[in-house]
């Protein structure tokens, strides 16, 4: 049933296209059913396979001479992150119903991303995901060129080149694994049970990796991503931080991690302190950590702060998976699910809430406008938010970030000072921008008051809520994901990042 | 096990409960919000009373008093992550303090909050902020207690900035979140040690959990690369939670700008209960603090108990001189509440848990007393907080005056009576038998001077002399600590506040008078209580020893500080608001009189006070540059950092990228000069080609 997300993102999309042009409520509520039925559908699925195995979905030889076949799977981790991609795609029509511009060919190409993210989470075929993630770089572009702001084809053409750059490399790995294992299949599982050489896996898994990490934000590929949030229209930049980068961590983990173990292990010589590529990428995570935070906590746009934040969100999830021990990954998962959420709810904010009724993201230009008083639901969201998202207990990033220290502090004890001073800068951006977009103005009576704006809709009340409950959920019941990542995380596919014990 | 231990998640969770539906409620359900605040949290203090009877009624019957209830909350790898709370004499004295101090400044809020529009949102804040902070109180896991911790961070920053449109009240708040949070992240690292180290982060757990001994034992003989044991390590991080939390020296900055905050806030979080937490975290965690690799005899104090008495000691004095200069009503009474704080640190790290409990609970007490009192003062005055400006309040505002004159009493520790003088006492008889050093007794000694002095000083200008509020009248709507409460009454004239904030004064005074004989040394109930040993009564236990000489010293120190206050400032009514201080105004009359029959004792009083004078100089001095400019340092040097990373990430990262793209698209451009787009030109070059394709054909053909 799984598939059928795929099938019917695919199906709303083309729907969409042969709409009448004139029926705006139409596209909406298309688009929204569509959203809605995808939502239920990975909610089903993930409410039935508890245990959170390996589960096949779908399987068709499809181009049998090269060893390729249409092979859908998913188990705990892709059941997780394909709940999180149902929850922000519904969030995103929630935030985009008062897009009047070319509306069907906007919830056309949203819905082409949102079936290709459903395609890469759920492809154990590594031909098939390559072509799903693929798929997701062109309704990307289209997305922030047409309804985009702030130099939106510099931004647009940037992203596109840099996941180009990605895939390119990621490609060249993947064509090198698929004729070093005899070129007999491209199933994932075949190719990471197959023993690579060392000396190969040793050039293969940093390729791979950073292939995958230039979509995660891995730092200093992460240029693309501030530019690409700011420019993207609401919906667009809900999916693109809350999900599409995560399918660039996915790949790290499910792809390089698992094909390439070796990759990670020690070279056998240290070069400025460094003995494995493991060891490098720890250490570029952590700088994003602190990189992102620190830069975001200057930024004048309202939007660079958050795209900012996320690189530095996302600094954790690699340096989760880079901990190699359970605690450090599950809490990388988690933290995908987290940051995706969180990511999410604070870019509505930002471009639905505040800058589609000022026109402006310019935080000081903000303040005067007394945001707190005019627009309180704005105000009360981006709170909640901010803190969720600098690990108040209760909310997600809590638990992540908990799992994820935990784990550092077992494999990179030096490391984890850095990390604790992200995290306390965390706090400090957060607050520079909350204090200067909503309660800078002073409430003097001879102040002219405050130009009304219109109000919050139903709609956004809605999709604020859903997002708020969920990562309350994930941060009081993280059992409820952990129960099914940990099966996961024990299958024969893990097999050699495990070595025989976390 | 018993009902009450299974759910005594209901007291925190009953005001959250009421902080849940009132933030759904509309801005104007005034009274859902306050009723809804107020009732549960009577709820809760009726379920913490049940609980104390229930640790009594264990008591008596000879069980063990403490009792767990621990539940899985999450996997941690194959280990599962639990979560518990504890009900044993500490959390039930607590629960008992916060659940009843906190009720009564809820009543209070009512009338103090009366004209406020965001009536509501402030009974919201309130009762989430009262269901965090028992949940601190009840928490049996340090993780659980952490984030109790910081949900209750984060509603003093809620309720400090809620008049957030007065500059300074979002910046105080702003303060008080970011180096509390500083504090929390030493405590954040130590929690994650523990857990590596130990395994748990639950206290208890039938011998498993992190403080009992087979942990404890362990993490002594674990020895970190500096030299001392693991335990140390960790409960010196955890000690820094409690610094930033506690207003604790050098974390105490943010703790008198807090009072930017409405006056049941700074009463309720600034003074009863949220500061008291860092000071039950150590309580809490005692067996980690005490542990040390020595033999464990009661006569070697660990690292880390000597950390916090000299941190308690340092922060109890210099809380103290500091107060001495201050004008502002609620002011001096947050110094006073650092000073006091660190009295409570100093009596854990010499006495133990008993001892610095019992000022904490009587310090609650006596201190919401005196600071609803300063509200009720604030109120009556139209909002006015300098006491110069005050005056005369005696028959003005007389329940006011004879509760506050209670308050004020047993902070300052007046003999016999006032329960301030008891909790004080066991923490100087402590001091004054510690085995380290004397330093500890003599620096407590004169801050209880210092306290006596104070607080006089303030009584006299307050609720002495004629009232001085009129003649500032003019200028008073400049006076940014009025601005709020100014426009919300009319008459200027003070007045005594309505019934709904005079009568919880009234009932909180009985306790500010009494408590301190639940825990004299005659009668140790306290003490044998919270350490669960056996309760005797001893009237000779007040003459052995040191006992007697400390205590008479410390009755003769309060008495002559209450004395050389009332010398400076009682003789003599204050006329008038813009006369100088009659400390700092040292002048030669006073030297005449001094020439008189007290020469001696005057003359110590004039040095220790010139002494005094500069010395708080110079302490307001280094709060106000050295530690506020090291704090401003820091950021700067952060600041300066983030605009590097911004210009690196422009200029070299970006700019990367953008080159590329140029030296991509300047090739494009050399190629596409040979697909200009005209048939001739094509032609022209087939035509070319064809020649020379048939002239090497031709060439070949002849050969």
């Amino acid at each position: 049933m799984l598939a059928w997300t795929i099938y019917i993102s695919f199906l709303g999309a083309l729907a969409l296209f042969l709409l009448p042009s004139r029926r705006a409520a139409w596209a909406r509520i298309l688009a929204l059913t569509t959203t809605i039925i995808t939502f239920a559908i990975t909610l089903t699925a993930f409410i039935q396979h508890r245990t959170g195995e390996m589960l096949t979905v779908a399987h068709y030889p499809w181009i049998p001479s090269l060893g390729i076949q249409f092979s859908l799977k998913a188990d705990g981790i892709s059941l997780t992150l394909l709940l999180l991609t149902g929850v922000i795609g519904v969030c995103g029509v929630l935030f985009s119903w008062n897009i009047e511009d070319r509306i069907k060919e906007f919830f056309a190409f949203y819905l082409v991303l949102l079936g290709a993210v459903y395609g890469v989470f759920l492809s154990f075929d590594l031909f098939l995901l390559f072509v799903f993630y693929e798929i997701v770089v062109i309704p990307k572009y289209f997305l922030i060129a047409i309804w985009g702001s702030t130099r939106r084809e510099y931004a647009a053409m940037k992203l596109v080149l840099y996941s180009f750059i990605g895939s390119a490399m990621v490609l060249v790995g993947l064509i090198a694994a698929y004729v070093a294992a005899g070129s007999k299949s491209t199933a994932l599982g075949d190719l990471a049970g197959y023993p690579f050489a060392p000396h190969f896996q040793m050039w293969a898994f940093p390729l791979v990796f950073v292939g995958f990490g230039i979509l995660a934000g891995l730092w200093p590929f992460h240029t693309w991503a501030p530019t690409g949030h700011v420019a993207a229209p609401t919906a667009a930049s809900m999916l693109l931080a809350g999900v599409v980068m995560k399918l660039g961590a996915y790949g790290c983990l499910r792809v390089a991690m698992t094909l390439f173990p070796l990759g990670l292990g020690p070279w056998g010589f240290h070069v400025l302190g460094f003995g494995s590529w493991r060891d490098v990428f720890a250490l570029l995570a952590v700088i994003g950590i602190l990189y992102g935070a620190l830069v975001a906590l200057v930024q004048k746009d309202f939007k660079f702060v958050i795209g900012y934040s996320s690189i530095s969100h996302m600094g954790f999830i690699l340096l989760g998976l880079m901990t190699l021990n359970q605690i450090g990954i599950s809490g990388a998962v988690v933290q995908m699910v987290s940051h995706g959420i969180l990511a999410g709810l604070l870019f509505a904010v930002v471009g639905r809430l505040v800058y589609s009724r000022t026109h402006t993201r310019d935080l000081t230009a903000l303040g005067p406008m007394r945001l707190g008083k005019v627009i309180p639901f704005a105000a009360f969201t981006f709170v909640v938010a901010g803190m969720a998202g600098m690990g108040l207990p209760g909310f997600s990033g809590f638990v992540a970030e908990l799992m994820i220290v935990i784990g550092v502090w077992h494999s990179y004890p030096s490391l984890i000072v850095f990390v604790a001073i992200g995290l306390v800068a965390g706090v400090a951006y957060i607050w520079r921008s909350m204090q200067m977009a909503f309660f800078a103005g002073t409430d003097l009576d001879t102040d002219p008051p405050p130009p009304p704006l219109p109000p919050i809709s139903f709609s956004e009340r809605l999709g604020a809520g859903i997002l708020i409950c969920a990562s309350v959920i994930v941060g009081t019941f993280p059992q409820l994901f952990l129960n099914v990542i940990h099966p996961a995380l024990n299958s024969p596919l893990f097999q050699g990042l495990r070595k025989g014990g976390w | 096990m018993n009902w009450i231990v299974q759910n005594l998640w209901l007291v925190p969770v009953l005001p959250l409960l009421a902080a849940g539906i009132s933030a759904l409620a509309k801005r104007k359900s005034r009274t859902l919000a306050a009723s809804l605040a107020i009732g549960s949290m009577a709820f809760s203090f009726l379920l913490s009373v049940w609980a104390f009877a229930h640790v009594l009624w264990l008591r008596s019957n000879g069980q063990a008093t403490q009792q767990v209830f621990n539940f899985r909350w999450f996997q941690f790898g194959n280990d599962w992550l639990s979560l518990g709370w504890v009900l044993n004499p500490l959390t039930a004295v607590m629960l008992v303090m916060v659940t009843f101090v906190g009720m009564l400044i809820f009543i209070y809020s009512v009338g103090y909050m009366e004209h406020d529009e965001n009536f509501t949102r402030f009974f919201c804040f309130l009762a989430l902020f009262a269901s965090a902070m028992l949940g601190v109180v009840i928490a049996n896991s340090l993780l659980l207690l952490f984030m109790c911790w910081e949900i209750v961070g984060l509603t003093s920053y809620l309720l400090i900035g809620f008049w957030y449109e007065k500059p300074s009240a979002a910046a105080a708040s702003k303060k008080a979140f970011i180096t509390t949070r500083i504090g929390d992240l030493p405590f954040f690292l130590g929690i994650v040690w523990l857990y590596a180290q130990s395994g748990t982060l639950l206290f208890y757990n039938n011998g498993a959990g992190c403080l009992e001994h087979a942990s404890i034992n362990h993490l002594i003989s674990q020895t970190t690369a500096i030299g001392f044991c693991a335990a140390t390590g960790i409960a010196v991080l955890i000690f820094c939670g409690a610094i930033g939390k506690s207003g604790q020296f050098p974390l105490h900055v943010w703790l008198p700008d807090a009072m930017e905050g409405p006056t049941p806030v700074s009463a309720l979080i600034h003074a009863a209960t949220m500061v008291a937490a860092g000071v039950f975290l150590v309580a809490r965690v005692y067996p980690l603090m005490s542990a040390h690799a020595g033999i464990a005899t009661d006569l070697t104090t660990s690292t880390a108990l000597q950390a916090v008495t000299w941190v308690g000691a340092i922060t109890a004095l210099f809380g103290a001189v500091i107060a001495v200069a201050q004008f502002d009503i609620k002011r001096i009474l947050a110094y006073s509440t650092v000073s006091q704080l660190g009295y409570m640190m100093m009596g854990l790290g010499v006495g133990g848990v008993a001892v610095g409990m019992f000022h904490l609970i009587t310090h609650a007490f006596f201190k919401s007393l005196l600071f609803l009192g300063a509200g009720s003062v604030i109120h009556g005055c139209s909002g006015e907080q300098d006491i110069r400006r005050m005056g005369g309040l005696r028959k003005l505002m007389p329940f006011t005056f004879a509760t506050y004159t209670i308050g004020m009493l047993a902070l300052c520790g007046f003999p016999f009576f006032f329960s301030g003088f008891w909790s004080k006492d066991e923490i100087l008889h402590a001091a004054h038998s510690w085995n380290i050093s004397q330093a500890p007794y003599y620096m407590g000694a004169f801050a209880a001077l210092l306290t006596a002095f104070y607080m006089s000083r303030q009584m006299f200008y307050v609720f002495g002399g004629k009232s001085r509020l009129a003649e500032s009248s003019e200028d008073h709507s400049h006076s940014p600590a009025s601005a709020d409460h100014a426009h919300h009454h009319g008459s200027s004239a003070p007045h005594e506040s309505p019934l709904v904030m005079t009568v919880p004064l009234m009932l909180l005074a009985p306790f500010a008078l009494l408590l301190g004989f639940l825990g004299t040394a005659a009668w140790p109930w306290f003490q044998s209580f919270l350490d669960d040993t056996q309760l005797t009564v001893n009237f000779g236990a007040l003459l052995e020893g040191s006992m007697l000489p400390v205590m008479l010293s410390s009755s003769v120190i309060v008495l002559l500080g209450l004395g050389i206050g009332w010398w400076i400032f009682g003789r003599r009514p204050i006329k008038s608001a813009e006369a100088p201080d009659n400390l700092g105004r040292l002048s030669p009359p006073l030297f005449t009189f001094l020439g008189h029959a007290f020469y001696v004792d005057a003359l110590y009083g004039a040095t220790i006070i010139t002494l005094n004078t500069q010395f708080s100089k110079i302490s307001d001095w280094l709060d106000r540059w050295v530690w506020n400019g090291a704090v401003k340092t820091v950021t700067n040097i952060v600041l300066g950092l983030a605009h590097l990373d911004n210009f690196i990430d422009t200029h070299v990262v970006n700019s990367g990228f953008d080159e590329g793209c140029q030296s991509v698209s300047r090739s494009g451009q050399i190629l596409s000069l040979l697909q200009a787009g005209r048939i001739q030109g094509y032609l022209k070059i087939v035509a070319g080609v064809l020649i020379v394709f048939t002239i090497i054909l031709l060439w070949k053909a002849k050969i």
